[in-house]
């Protein structure tokens, strides 16, 4: 880790209930080797105890810590400040699009959550409904149900907000939702077949793939959007996903 | 899902255009529409001018002395470049909407490009040598 201390200044959205959306500016030191919530808790910390900002695990576990780091959406808890920015530099930091902001920098990911019950996705499932990647042997496990993993999507909602088609239609599922169908596949569920191949489903998905360019847990939505749209077909032909 | 949800928020339609601090794939993503929308309104213009056919040979040949006007040209340049992209990137979509080279994705962007630029070059040659 780097012992020289940068200045940096933090450009950071503020906004109180109906207030006006401003910028506030924060000029500190940081270790360039820091990472962007480190800085934003010290600015909480030693210079304005009213912002407002959410975090938890502090790596990349939890998904709380995602906001728009000069412009792209980042999980601020694993995104270096020497890799946004230099010495003497600018730190602009947004909130996520696409939710309602709460408050400051902490949005509210509701919508997410539910749409993500009604898909049916689990964060944590057994090993052996882990979903078949192409050239990945199934593991075989002694005591099925044993094992448990956690699913790659860690609903931080980082795609939702980088989605131009979500930008312009709430009711868009959005890509991880969409990946988070794909994760039991089409045939079990006939509610959850209307909803992927609905008016808000796979083909509302536009191919910006910009879900894929931020997600921080390579869970590729786009390409789970894809695939999804082969299992719509197939089941409308053949009346199976394959 | 409410009916509220359903309404597409239109207020933010022009955010679609604004790809600073984006990837490749909002970039062809955008390129995709404006180029779309060029060759509506051309399609439009051009209606137009056929229209003209119905006033007579006269006022059909002035408009063809006009469309000899270099800026004429270079628009139907653009729209040729519009055309190509379009066309080209569509395939780029349709493969990857149905699973084909998702992870080359932005290499197929690539390659669209340089196929509609070499061939914009192309008929840009072929239009003002003619």
């Amino acid at each position: 880790m780097s012992t020289s201390k940068w200045d940096v200044t933090f450009l950071v959205y503020r906004k109180k209930g109906q207030g006006t959306p401003h910028y506030d500016e924060f000029t500190i030191k940081v270790n360039p080797d820091e990472y962007v919530l480190d800085a934003i808790e010290r600015i909480w910390a030693y210079q304005d105890r009213s912002l407002v900002f959410a975090h938890a695990c502090h790596h990349s576990t939890c998904g709380a810590c995602g906001m728009r780091v000069n412009g792209v959406e980042k999980l601020t808890c694993i995104t270096l400040i020497r890799d946004v920015t230099a010495d003497g530099g600018k730190v602009k930091v947004d909130p996520l699009r696409n939710f309602p902001i709460i408050s400051d920098l902490t949005v509210d990911m509701g919508v997410l959550y539910t749409r993500m019950d009604e898909v049916g996705h689990r964060p944590v499932l057994p090993l052996s409904e882990e979903p078949a990647e192409p050239g990945v042997k199934p593991v075989k496990i002694a005591a099925e149900g044993d094992i448990i993993r956690l699913a790659d999507c860690i609903e931080c909602g980082l795609c939702i907000s980088a989605c131009p088609i979500a930008n312009t239609t709430s009711g868009y599922l959005g890509p991880a939702v969409l990946a988070g169908a794909l994760q039991h596949g089409l045939d079990s569920d006939q509610h959850l077949f209307s909803l992927v191949e609905g008016e808000n489903g796979v083909w509302r998905c536009h191919s910006a793939f910009e879900c894929t360019e931020v997600c921080p847990s390579y869970v590729e939505p786009a390409g789970k959007i894809m695939e999804l749209r082969k299992q719509v077909i197939w089941k409308r032909i053949f009346g199976i996903a394959k | 899902m409410s009916e509220r949800e359903n309404k597409p928020n239109t207020s933010n339609w022009f955010m679609w255009f604004d790809v600073r601090h984006r990837d490749i794939g909002d970039w062809a993503f955008v390129l995709h529409r404006l180029t779309a929308l060029g060759l509506v309104l051309y399609l439009g213009m051009h209606l137009i001018v056929l229209g003209t056919l119905t006033l007579g040979p006269e006022a059909f040949n002035s408009f063809i002395e006009l469309a000899h006007n270099p800026l004429f040209i270079f628009g139907e340049l653009l729209v040729v470049a519009a055309a190509l992209y379009h066309g080209l990137n569509g395939l780029r979509v349709g493969l990857t909407s149905f699973g084909v080279a998702i992870p080359y994705q932005k290499q197929l962007w690539y390659v669209v490009m340089a196929i509609a630029v070499i061939g914009s070059i192309i008929f840009a040659i072929s239009m003002f040598t003619a």
